[in-house]
C-alpha cells in the first residue's frame, strides 16, 4: 500500500511536467524551432493507440486467453505495412484541402454535406465515449489499488470524489483546453499537444518494461522459467495454443481473423489515430519512419505481457487476483512499492495520452461538424456581417471538451462496472470501424457517392448498434434481457447475438460480420444506383487524384462558377480566423496573384482558395455553408463539371502540343547538324581525294618531263641510255594511265554509273585462271602460289565476272608485292558454306601493323613505309571492297603483325546485284 | 531525415499479404502446437518472431537510401 498523497503528489507532478512540455514545444513553436518536426516524435505520438487498455487490459487478455490479446496489434502493423500508401495519401489529401477531422474527411469527399458530416461524428461520439469511460476506470482502479491494497475483485465502494477520477477527467479537460484551443488554426496543429503525448508514450513504454523486467527477472528467472513453473499448474495447461485454456473445440479462426482486421482499420479511422497520423503531421516524409517505429513500440510494449499475466497467475494463484491489476498488484505485493508507484504513473499516461487526444479529435468534430452548421442554419445567424466568430468557435470547442469528458466520466459511474474492459474496447473499435469504409472507399473509388456513404454508415451503424451495443446493455443489466434468445416479440431468427440463425460466431465478430457486410453493401449498392452528382463528382476526382494532381504543373481545377465580392471573402474570413490573420491570409494569396492586396480579383481560384482556409477552421461543411452565403454561387451542374475540366484538360493539351512541337524542333536541329557534320567531313574527304590524286599524277609526270627534257637538251645522249630513259617514259605513262583509269574507275562505281556484265560465274575456274595470270609475278619474287578449291567445285553465283577478276588480281598482286624475296608463299582457298562462297589469299610476308588495318581500304591509304613500299595506286583495295559490296558480299583483313596478311572476301551465293542507291 | 528513392508500393503490399497470410489461418496452424522452443512455447514465440521480421523488412523498405552520390545537397531541403 502506498499513502493516498503520495500517489496524489506523483501523478501531480507528472500532470505539471505534461504542462511544462507542451508549453515548452508551443513556445518553440513560435519561435519556428519546431520540436515535433521529427519522425521519431511523430512515431511516438502514435503510440497513443496504445491506451489503459493496453496497459492494464492485455494483461488481463492474456492471463485468460493467452496470445488472444495479440491480434489487437499486430492489425496495425498490417496497416502499417500500407501506411506509404494509405496514410501518405491521407494526409495529403487532408493538408491539399485544409481537413482536420474523419467527420471532415469523409463530408468533402461526398460534396460537402452537412448531413453526413453530423452522422459520423455522432457515430464518434457514441463509440468513444465508453473508451473514454474506460480510461477514467482504469484510473479510478489503479488508483484505488496503490492505496487501499490489492483485494481481490473488490470493487468496494467509494465516494465519488475521492476516487480520482473525476480529478483526473477535470485535469484533462484543462490541459486539453489549454493546448488544444489556445488559438483557432487553420491546419489545427498543436505542437504542444503533441511533445506531450510522445512524452507519455515513453513514459509507459517504460514504465511497462520496467514491470516486465521486474516481474521476468526479478520475480523469476527468466521467461523460460515462468513457463516451467506454469506447466506446473493443470488450469494453465493449454493457455498458449489458439484453443485456449478451456480446449474446447477448434481454435477460433474467425475471431482471431475478425481482430486483426478489426484493429488494422482502427489504427487507420480511429479518431486518435486520424488526428496523430493525419491533422498533426508536420510533413509526409516522417511517415517513413514513422510507419516502422509505431509497430516496433507495439512489439515492444507487448513482449511483457505473458511473462506478466503468467507470472502473476503462478504467483497468486490462478483466477486468485484480478488479471488487469496485475501490473500494480505484482511489484505492490512484492514489496516494489517504487516500481508501483511508477508503474501507476505509467498507465496514467496511458490513459491520459488517450483521453486528450481523443477528446481534441472529437471536440473539432463536435464543433465543426454538428454544432456549427445548426448555429449557421439558424435565421440570421449566418448572414450576420458583424462580430468576430474566433471567441465563439473557441468556446464551443470548450464547451464540447468539457461536456465529452464529462459524458464519459458520467458513463463510468453508471456503467463503470457493467462491463469488463477489454469488450468495452472492442465495441468502440467496432462502432468507428464503420467509417472505414467510406472513408478508405472515397481515396479510391471516385464512382462512391453520398447516398453510398450515408446508407453505409447509417445500416453498418444501425446494424452495430443492435448486435453488439444493444446485447451490453442487456448484460449490463439495464434493459431486460429476455429479446437475447428468443430475439424480439419472440422471433428467434432476429436474435441480435445470432442474426438469421447465424450461430459459431463470437458476438463480436458476428457483429462485425453483419455490420460490415451491411455497410459495404449498401455503401456500394446505393453508389452503384445513382450516378454521383456534379459535386460529388468534382470532390472525388480531387481526393483519388490528389497525388496526380500534385505531380503535375498546371494547378487542379476548381469546381466553383459564381461571382464573389472581395469585400465579403474578406470581412468573412476576419470574422472566422480573426482579423490579423485574414490580413495575412490575404496578403499570401495576392502575392501568389502577384497584385496588391485590394486588387486582388475574387476568381473562382480566390474563392476556393479562402473556402480551403475557412475549412481548417470551421470544417468544410460550415466553410461552404458560409462563403454560399456571401457569394453569388452558380450551381454547379454534370455539365459544368465536364467544362471545368475540359478547360484544364485543354490547358493542359496546348502544354504539351507546346511540348511536343519544341521536342520535334529540337529533333530537327540535331538531325541538321548531324546532315551538317557529314556534309563537312565529306567535303573533307574530297578535299584529302583530290589532294591525293594530284600528288600521284605529278609524281610520274614529273618523272616523265625530266626525262623528256634531258633526252631533247641532250642530242647526242648514247642510245643504251636514251632506250633506258624511253622505258622509263613509257612505264611511268602506263602508271599515270592505270592510275586515271582507276580513278575512273572508282567514280563510275561510286556514283552507280559502273557497267555490270552480270552472268553465271564459276568462282573455282575464276580463281584458277586469275592465279595462272599472276603466275609470272609470283615466279619473278620467287614465291610458291598453293590454290586450294574444294573437289566438288562450289555452286556458280550471278555476278560481272570481268569484275570479280579484276578483285582477284589486285589481291594477287598485293600478295606478289608484300611476300618476302625468298620463300615467298601464298595460299589462295576457295570455300562454300550454306550462305556464301568465301575467298581467302594468304601471304607470309610483313602483315599490316595494327594501327593500319582500319584504314587500308581508304583511298590512297597505301601500306608501309612510302620510301619502301613497293609501287601501287592506294585505290586497288578500296575499289575490290566496291565491287565486292556491290554483290552484296563483304571484304576484310585478318593479319597478325609479322604473320602475314590474309585478305579474304565473301560473296552469298543468292548474289543479288544491290539495288542502285 | 531519410531521402531519395521511394518506398516501393508493390512490395508493401507484397508485405502487407504476407502478414495477412502468415497471421491467420490455416498458416497459423503451424505455430499452433505443443512445441517449446528455448523453454517457450512456439506459438507466441512464432508470432513475435513474425512480427519482427515484418518490421525488419519494412523498416528496409521504407528507409531505402538514394545512391551516396545523390546524397549531399538533397538532405535538408
Amino acid at each position: 500500500m502506498i499513502a493516498a498523497p503520495l500517489v496524489l503528489a506523483a501523478s501531480l507532478a507528472y500532470l505539471l511536467t505534461l504542462f511544462a512540455i507542451a508549453a515548452f514545444a508551443d513556445r518553440r513553436a513560435t519561435q519556428g524551432r519546431s520540436v515535433i518536426d521529427n519522425p521519431w516524435i511523430y512515431a511516438l505520438s502514435w503510440a497513443v493507440y496504445c491506451t489503459a487498455w493496453t496497459y492494464f487490459g492485455s494483461v488481463g487478455t492474456a492471463a485468460v486467453s493467452g496470445v488472444w490479446f495479440l491480434p489487437i496489434y499486430l492489425g496495425p502493423l498490417l496497416a502499417m505495412l500500407v501506411a506509404w500508401i494509405v496514410v501518405r495519401k491521407m494526409v495529403r489529401i487532408a493538408q491539399t484541402y485544409r481537413i482536420t477531422s474523419i467527420a471532415d474527411f469523409i463530408a468533402s469527399r461526398y460534396g460537402t454535406s452537412p448531413m453526413l458530416a453530423a452522422v459520423v461524428t455522432l457515430i464518434t461520439v457514441i463509440g468513444m465515449v465508453p473508451y473514454i469511460a474506460l480510461q477514467l476506470k482504469a484510473v479510478s482502479g489503479g488508483f484505488h489499488l496503490l492505496t487501499a491494497g490489492p483485494t481481490p475483485h473488490a470493487e468496494a465502494a467509494i465516494v465519488w470524489w475521492r476516487d480520482g477520477a473525476l480529478l483526473v477527467a477535470l485535469a484533462m479537460a484543462a490541459f486539453t483546453i489549454v493546448f488544444g484551443t489556445r488559438h483557432l488554426d487553420v491546419y489545427e496543429r498543436h505542437e504542444g499537444l503533441v511533445a506531450a503525448i510522445a512524452f507519455e508514450s515513453m513514459l509507459k513504454l517504460v514504465a511497462f518494461l520496467a514491470v516486465g523486467a521486474f516481474v521476468t527477472w526479478g520475480l523469476f528467472g527468466g521467461m523460460g522459467d515462468i513457463w516451467a513453473r506454469a506447466q506446473a499448474l493443470p488450469e494453465l495447461d493449454g493457455l498458449l495454443r489458439l484453443g485456449g485454456a478451456e480446449k474446447a473445440g477448434a481454435p477460433d479462426y474467425a475471431r482471431w481473423f475478425a481482430l486483426i482486421t478489426l484493429s488494422m482499420l482502427s489504427a487507420l479511422v480511429l479518431p486518435r489515430q486520424f488526428q496523430m497520423m493525419v491533422v498533426e503531421c508536420v510533413g509526409e516524409r516522417h511517415i517513413r519512419r514513422a510507419a516502422w517505429v509505431f509497430p516496433a513500440y507495439l512489439l515492444l510494449i507487448n513482449v511483457f505481457v505473458l511473462p506478466i499475466a503468467i507470472g502473476g497467475q503462478v504467483l497468486f494463484g490462478p483466477g486468485k487476483m484480478d488479471a488487469e491489476t496485475f501490473v500494480l498488484s505484482l511489484p505492490l505485493t512484492q514489496g516494489a512499492h517504487w516500481l508501483a508507484l511508477l508503474a501507476f504513473v505509467g498507465g496514467l499516461s496511458a490513459a491520459t495520452g488517450m483521453l486528450i487526444v481523443e477528446t481534441i479529435a472529437v471536440s473539432t468534430m463536435v464543433c465543426n461538424d454538428l454544432v456549427m452548421p445548426s448555429l449557421l442554419r439558424l435565421p440570421g445567424f449566418g448572414t450576420r456581417q458583424d462580430g468576430d466568430l474566433t471567441r465563439l468557435l473557441l468556446n464551443i470547442r470548450r464547451a464540447a471538451i468539457v461536456g465529452i469528458l464529462m459524458l464519459g466520466y458520467l458513463y463510468f459511474r453508471i456503467a463503470g462496472n457493467a462491463y469488463a474492459l477489454v469488450s468495452i474496447g472492442l465495441i468502440s473499435f467496432a462502432a468507428v470501424a464503420q467509417v472505414a469504409p467510406a472513408l478508405l472507399g472515397g481515396m479510391y473509388w471516385r464512382g462512391a457517392t453520398k447516398a453510398g456513404a450515408f446508407g453505409g454508415l447509417i445500416g453498418g451503424f444501425a446494424v452495430w448498434s443492435y448486435t453488439l451495443m444493444l446485447p451490453s446493455l442487456a448484460k449490463s443489466g439495464w434493459i431486460p434481457g429476455g429479446f437475447m434468445d428468443d430475439g424480439p416479440f419472440g422471433i428467434g431468427l432476429l436474435a441480435p447475438e445470432h442474426l438469421f440463425g447465424l450461430t459459431g460466431l463470437d458476438n463480436l465478430t458476428h457483429s462485425l460480420f453483419w455490420s460490415l457486410l451491411v455497410n459495404v453493401t449498401l455503401y456500394v449498392g446505393l453508389s452503384f444506383a445513382r450516378n454521383p452528382s456534379a459535386r460529388e463528382a468534382s470532390q472525388a476526382l480531387l481526393f483519388a487524384d490528389v497525388f496526380t494532381r500534385a505531380n503535375s504543373s498546371d494547378p487542379a481545377p476548381v469546381f466553383w462558377r459564381g461571382a464573389a465580392r472581395l469585400e465579403d471573402l474578406r470581412s468573412l474570413a476576419g470574422r472566422l480566423l480573426g482579423a490579423s490573420r485574414a490580413d495575412t491570409l490575404f496578403q499570401d494569396l495576392a502575392q501568389q496573384q502577384g497584385v496588391a492586396p485590394p486588387d486582388l480579383v475574387p476568381d473562382a481560384r480566390l474563392v476556393d482558395r479562402v473556402e480551403r482556409q475557412l475549412a481548417g477552421a470551421v470544417g468544410a461543411a460550415s466553410a461552404r455553408v458560409m462563403v454560399s452565403s456571401v457569394a453569388q454561387e452558380e450551381p454547379l451542374t454534370v455539365d459544368g463539371v465536364f467544362e471545368i475540366l475540359e478547360e484544364a484538360s485543354q490547358l493542359r493539351g496546348y502544354a504539351r502540343a507546346l511540348e511536343e512541337k519544341s521536342l520535334s524542333l529540337e529533333q530537327a536541329t540535331s538531325e541538321l547538324r548531324a546532315a551538317n557534320e557529314q556534309l563537312k567531313s565529306l567535303d573533307h574527304l574530297k578535299d584529302d581525294f583530290m589532294s591525293s590524286v594530284t600528288h600521284e599524277l605529278r609524281t610520274p609526270l614529273t618523272s616523265i618531263r625530266a626525262l623528256s627534257e634531258l633526252m631533247l637538251d641532250t642530242p647526242d645522249m648514247e642510245t643504251e641510255q636514251r632506250e633506258e630513259f624511253l622505258r622509263i617514259v613509257v612505264s611511268e605513262s602506263e602508271r599515270l594511265s592505270r592510275l586515271v583509269n582507276q580513278v575512273l574507275d572508282m567514280a563510275k562505281i561510286e556514283s552507280g554509273n559502273a557497267e555490270w556484265r552480270n552472268s553465271d560465274v564459276d568462282m573455282g575456274a575464276l580463281v584458277s585462271n586469275a592465279v595462272r595470270a599472276t603466275s609470272e609475278l609470283f615466279r619473278g619474287r620467287h614465291a610458291a602460289v598453293e590454290l586450294s578449291v574444294p573437289d566438288g567445285g562450289v555452286p556458280v553465283i550471278r555476278a560481272d565476272p570481268d569484275r570479280l577478276t579484276q578483285v582477284m588480281l589486285n589481291l594477287l598482286s598485293n600478295a606478289a608485292k608484300f611476300v618476302p624475296e625468298e620463300h615467298g608463299r601464298v595460299l589462295v582457298a576457295l570455300d562454300s558454306d550454306e550462305d556464301g562462297l568465301t575467298v581467302e589469299v594468304r601471304d607470309n610476308g610483313p602483315g599490316v601493323p595494327l594501327k593500319d588495318q582500319a584504314s587500308v581500304f581508304e583511298k590512297f591509304r597505301q601500306g608501309g613505309d612510302a620510301l619502301t613500299r613497293p609501287a601501287g595506286t592506294g585505290l586497288g583495295l578500296p575499289i575490290s571492297r566496291q565491287i565486292v559490296n556491290h554483290f552484296g558480299g563483304r571484304m576484310w583483313l585478318d593479319s597478325q603483325p609479322g604473320q602475314g596478311a590474309c585478305f579474304a572476301f565473301w560473296l552469298p551465293l543468292g548474289a543479288r546485284e544491290e539495288e542502285e542507291p | 531525415m531519410s531521402s531519395g528513392r521511394e518506398p516501393r508500393p508493390r512490395l508493401l503490399i507484397a508485405l502487407c499479404a504476407a502478414g495477412f497470410v502468415l497471421f491467420n489461418f490455416p498458416l497459423v496452424i503451424v505455430w499452433d502446437k505443443d512445441v517449446t522452443v528455448f523453454g517457450l512455447p512456439m506459438l507466441p514465440v512464432a508470432l513475435f518472431v513474425i512480427w519482427g521480421g515484418l518490421i525488419l523488412a519494412l523498416a528496409a523498405a521504407m528507409e531505402r537510401r538514394a545512391p551516396p552520390r545523390d546524397e549531399d545537397g538533397r538532405e535538408r531541403r
